[in-house]
């Protein structure tokens, strides 16, 4: 069931728009902010909240990448894995994190502390390699750096 | 040198706000087209300014406010959106703008949502640019609390209200019936044309979306006319452009420079050339969707029509070095994969044609490659072209793959024979 915060939160949402279901994202983004993930009760209680069907939340929710549909770690690592992040050597950098956490893309750590994740591209192309946690942006990333890095997230 | 659009963006520090930003007349185009302009003189200078969209495809930007219908039926509502959904890879303009002067977008933006007489207008911001997203929202509400957004702006009966929109993550909503699908709260297809946006659009009402870069220069226009816009050029096309490198160049960044400054000049005057042990062999002018250019193209003018006449196109202008020490296969694999992880799944060609190539791909990686994989390649890249698919998704990712096969296929060729990747 919904909290009232959460219904709160998703009716002002739906005041932006002329009708309730375009308001479907965001609701799925506000359960996400309070439960960390978007499960299959809470698609039942947003397609509720919106008149909308199970099936139709369900499609919304799966298609965005930024809605995760699974648990994940309380910090969430994004690493850049486009072309440019490429070229200046992001593969060492997720093999250091990888090798660290032991965990690939997709995967949490057993403690819940970390999920990993690629993502493209951050829009930080001149500071190539770069990295997300959480809503932190970090550039210009050296493997050696990571451990400093990752001990900031507890 | 004029840099209009980032004059006012001082790296390291917080961007100006409405007060000072007004200060130095940021919103006295929004004066002068709201109190002295009909909307359509406003959307003639802009014809006659000969903008054309920064987003990537080029098109005329005052073309395509006239292209709005007029007298729209249903809720009798117009919207104006910005396309803030930057997610090309190697594109990195956009955020520049959003984080370093938003109140030049919010005033661009009031002035094109009075052109077409929108009441509503919308920023999609990529899901990633968190702080752009605080930035923006700041913004908002101080042109808000100013009274250039809300009713009757400036007392001239105009009102718009604007919302901030965090988009989810997905690259298709770049595409402008995608985004407003997702903007419906609606996975985020591609529709199909007719109709466009400018009949129906968002909550099928006329709609027009622009690029941020696009909308950062109205008021500039507005204030200075068209023949000011059209001097800074250096070719026929006009205004500066915001270009960008990144790569294994000395000094990778973003540099706003007369439309039309030569491709050398970009890499080697502010690039400062490539790394020390590192030479060129490719560049891909304009995001990860546009055609590879060569060393042989140096003396190419980074506008529509230069780029054009080089094979490529101008896209996004944040170009991506290739250089001797990465893999070719490679690095065309990398966008093919993006762009398959990214196809939406609405058509088949899109959907079963870019993991197919993928695979071919990371076949010659590992060494599995053969000379006949090269023609299915050729074949893929003409059958998931241009009007075969959908959308522009697919054409643009096989643009860095075709012009790849033609100029490295002897690099293809050695994975073939040496039966690994030579780069490994």
């Amino acid at each position: 069931m919904l909290s009232p915060h959460e219904k709160e939160e998703i009716q002002k949402e739906i005041a932006l728009y002329p009708y309730a279901q375009a308001a479907c994202i965001d609701a799925l983004k506000v359960v996400q902010e309070h439960r960390g993930w978007i499960s299959d009760e809470a698609i039942r209680d947003v397609a509720e909240e919106l008149s909308m069907s199970v099936t139709e939340v369900d499609s919304i929710a799966t298609f965005y990448t930024r809605l995760y549909r699974k648990p994940v770690g309380r910090n969430v690592i994004l690493i850049c894995d486009s072309v440019s992040c490429m070229v200046m050597g992001y593969e060492t950098v997720y093999k250091r994190i990888s090798d660290i956490l032991s965990i690939r893309f997709g995967e949490t750590t057993p403690d819940g502390r970390f999920t990993l994740l690629p993502i493209s591209c951050l829009g930080d192309c001149d500071h190539a390699p770069s990295l997300m946690i959480n809503n932190d942006l970090y550039h210009d990333i050296a493997p050696e750096q990571v451990q400093t890095l990752l001990d900031r997230y507890k | 040198m004029e840099k209009p659009l980032t004059k006012y963006i001082l790296p390291d520090k917080d961007p100006l706000d409405f007060a000072a930003y007004s200060k130095e007349g940021g919103y006295a185009g929004v004066d002068k087209a709201l109190k002295q302009m009909a909307p359509d003189e406003v959307t003639n200078l802009v014809k006659d300014s000969t903008l054309q969209g920064r987003g990537g495809a080029g098109f005329p930007t005052g073309m395509k406010w006239s292209l709005t219908l007029k007298n729209p039926g249903g809720s009798g509502l117009k919207y104006l959106i910005t396309n803030a959904d930057e997610m090309e890879p190697g594109a990195f303009k956009d955020r520049y703008l959003l984080e370093g002067n938003p109140h030049q977008l919010i005033s661009g933006m009031i002035i094109a949502a009075y052109a077409i007489q929108a009441q509503k207008a919308y920023i999609f911001l990529r899901w990633a640019y968190k702080k752009a997203e605080v930035i923006l929202k700041k913004a908002i509400d101080e042109a808000y609390k100013a009274g250039y957004l809300g009713n009757n702006i400036l007392g001239t009966g105009y009102s718009l209200d604007m919302y901030l929109h965090s988009s989810a993550g997905r690259y298709i909503c770049g595409e402008e019936t995608a985004l407003i699908n997702s903007l419906e709260g609606k996975r985020g297809l591609p529709r199909s044309k007719p109709p466009f946006p400018g009949t129906s659009g968002l909550f099928g009402q006329p709609t027009v979306v622009n690029n941020v870069e696009t909308l950062s220069w109205i008021s500039h226009i507005v204030e200075n006319g068209a023949d000011w816009f059209k001097k800074l050029s250096l070719t026929g096309e006009g205004g500066t452009k915001i270009y960008g490198v990144s790569g294994r160049v000395k000094k990778p960044g973003l540099w706003e420079l007369p439309m039309g400054t030569p491709l050398r000049e970009v890499l080697m005057d502010y690039a400062g050339g490539m790394q020390d042990g590192y030479e060129l062999r490719g560049i891909i002018p304009g995001g990860g969707s546009t055609d590879f250019m060569t060393p042989d193209h140096l003396d190419v003018p980074l506008d529509f029509k230069g780029t054009v006449s080089a094979g490529s196109r101008l896209g996004t202008g944040t170009m991506i070095i290739l250089d001797d020490k990465t893999c070719p296969v490679a690095f065309i694999k990398n966008l093919i994969s993006f762009f398959s992880a990214e196809s939406c799944g609405w058509c088949t060609p899109c959907r079963e044609g870019l993991p197919w190539t993928d695979k071919i791909l990371q076949a010659f990686e590992e060494g599995r490659g053969k000379m006949e994989y090269l023609d299915t390649l050729s074949f893929h890249t003409r059958y998931m072209g241009p009007g075969n698919t959908f959308c522009a998704h697919a054409p643009g990712a096989m643009e860095p793959l075709q012009s790849g096969l033609k100029y490295f296929r002897d690099d293809f060729i050695r994975h073939i024979h040496e039966k690994s990747c030579p780069w490994r």
